[in-house]
């Protein structure tokens, strides 16, 4: 901590004033609201509020709605961060070696970090398009199969977790990049001394010495795809077909905005505010710590 | 998965590695840049070229049609100049507010100093869809739908710009507080003329990072605006969606993703350098 302080008896507060007067009115004060509605159950009319104590929490633990909500949003998550670890790792990997044109590959896989994931959802509807779709136009070449996103859920499913995944590329890439530059040299050149080559030398140093970022990574992209994509399922598949596609936010907005079940909305919303803070305190507890060891 | 690339490490084959590199690389970027060339080629065709089977991707020539029927269409002016709005004044306001409290708490002493971090803090564990419906009662209480206001001001808070610069400003000399001092220059003084020119590297990587951010929004500004004039670009978008009765017209969509992403990735791509700074530094 800094020696040297200024004295002054109310300018600090003067300066910490706005920033906290954003998050007390637009943060705190919704959050312990959220939290006491989600004891409430509001009538249709919004007239009364009538206290239920867990009754939204323990309806929620049974409808079936619900389970399948949260089951698809962890196959959507899972899926969004796997194939985005994946092909963010190897390009990285890609344009990290020493080789001419390099800012130039760099600048080709980093500019993705400025697609916004609902227009990214809006391009991969045409390429999934059952009837315009360029995806669709190849696998029928190949295969009988009817793609068609409409009627198959996994296909759905697919199409927004390769939107989200689209979108969030550029992000993962520039952290990859910016681990492997932290692997000092002489780790490699010793390693190489060893033998080590090929895939193993990735295997056994590159992959293991990475481990903080790839941890850091998968934690971000697990709170992106909670968190940051309600525009992708909003503008594409509107939660559909059936409810395939019903994320946990998209149905928390469903149930608060469309249905008016301000209750189960609250409720969905604290449900998903814990999921949020753990993964957040994880982050935060681990990602400083040597992963690898 | 690196396997073809990393098994050519050996001396000898040096160039051939080399090669492969740039021929994996090439193809990575083709297959990653191809949704949006596909959008792009697509945005230039008319609608009997995008339902023709196969089609072809080789740009066409109606371009300037497609883009001036779907800017007139949804008033793609108003949604653009919108989204720059919200994206400035949140990734500015974010920056603003953040140096402020940054400021406050490196240089100062004062009650509640931790508790102050600490909410700062939690702000990381709230975003918006967990507080939507209270947020939206809050602003709707303000009187702030379908404002600018609305749109940006429930955004502004920051625990990561706050963070960046609490950091940067630690490493600042304590000498040079000092010699301020010595020259009679006040607090406010010594954040104008000292803190402010050093933290133009912090400054420009966070606007990056903050105003992809704030061009991105997506469930806020469809929650809190309801006329067409407060629509911004990425809510506006959807509404070209032909739905089952409406005329294909898959090439209007695509102009108008296209208008829509071009100011943020132009923005990444000539920041290149800062983004990545700001987006490692802020995740610290």
């Amino acid at each position: 901590m800094k020696k040297s302080i200024f004295k002054n008896r109310w300018l600090p507060y003067l300066l910490i004033a706005p920033q906290m007067l954003v998050v007390l009115v637009f943060f705190f004060w919704p959050a312990f609201d959220s939290l006491r509605l989600s004891f409430f159950q509001t009538s249709p009319f919004g007239d009364r509020q009538v206290f239920v104590w867990l009754g939204n929490f323990t309806s929620l633990l049974i409808s079936s709605e619900y389970h399948r909500s949260v089951l698809h949003s962890f196959i959507f998550s899972l899926g969004v961060t796997f194939l985005g670890l994946t092909v963010s790792l190897f390009l990285a990997a890609l344009a990290n070696q020493k080789i001419r044109g390099l800012p130039f590959y760099r600048t080709a896989v980093l500019w993705t970090y400025g697609i916004a994931p609902p227009v990214s959802g809006v391009i991969w509807l045409l390429i999934f398009h059952p009837s315009y779709g360029i995806l669709t136009y190849l696998l029928s070449m190949v295969t009988s199969y009817e793609f068609n996103w409409l009627l198959k859920g996994w296909i759905a499913l697919l199409l927004v977790i390769f939107a989200a995944t689209w979108a969030h590329l550029g992000y993962n890439i520039a952290f990859f990049l910016a681990g492997l530059q932290t692997i000092p040299k002489s780790v490699m050149d010793a390693a190489k001394v060893d033998g080590a080559s090929g895939f193993g030398l990735f295997r056994w140093i590159t992959f293991p010495l990475l481990s903080p970022v790839t941890f850091f990574l998968f934690i971000m992209n697990m709170v992106f795809s909670f968190f940051e994509t309600f525009g992708i399922i909003h503008a594409v598949t509107q939660g559909g077909p059936g409810d395939t596609t019903t994320i946990m936010v998209y149905k928390t907005y469903l149930d608060g905005f469309v249905h008016l079940r301000m209750g189960s909305s609250a409720a969905q919303s604290v449900i998903l505010m814990v999921l949020v803070i753990s993964l957040t305190v994880i982050q935060f507890r681990y990602t400083e710590r040597k992963v690898f060891y | 998965m690196n396997d073809a690339l990393l098994k050519k490490t050996t001396r000898p084959q040096l160039d051939g590695r080399k090669l492969i590199i740039h021929l994996l690389l090439i193809c990575s970027i083709c297959l990653i840049g191809f949704p949006l060339y596909y959008g792009f080629v697509i945005s230039t065709q008319s609608i009997e070229e995008v339902i023709e089977k196969p089609q072809k991707l080789l740009p066409s020539i109606h371009f300037l049609e497609n883009y001036t029927k779907v800017w007139n269409r949804i008033h793609m002016g108003q949604l653009l100049i919108n989204s720059g709005i919200v994206a400035l004044v949140v990734s500015l306001g974010k920056i603003l507010i953040s140096i402020l409290s940054a400021f406050a708490i490196v240089y100062f002493n004062f009650r509640g100093k931790q508790v102050v971090f600490w909410m700062i803090f939690v702000t990381l564990m709230l975003p918006v869809p967990v507080r939507i419906i209270s947020t939206y009662q809050v602003v709707a209480t303000l009187g702030w739908v379908d404002t600018y206001a609305g749109l940006t001001i429930p955004l502004i808070a920051s625990a990561t710009a706050t963070f960046l610069f609490r950091q940067f400003f630690l490493t600042i000399p304590d000498e040079l507080v000092d010699a301020a001092k010595i020259d009679g220059s006040g607090p406010l003084r010594f954040l104008w003329s000292i803190l402010l020119p050093n933290s133009g590297a912090n400054i420009a990587a966070l606007f990056v990072v903050m105003f992809i951010y704030g061009w991105n929004q997506y469930l806020w500004p469809l929650m809190v605006t309801n006329s067409e004039k407060m629509k911004v670009v990425v809510v506006g978008i959807s509404s070209t969606i032909p739905t089952g009765t409406q005329p294909p017209e898959w090439n209007l969509v695509m102009a108008a993703a296209m208008m829509a992403l071009l100011p943020p990735v132009l923005v990444v791509i000539f920041m290149q350098r800062w983004f990545v700074h700001g987006l490692i530094e802020s995740e610290k």
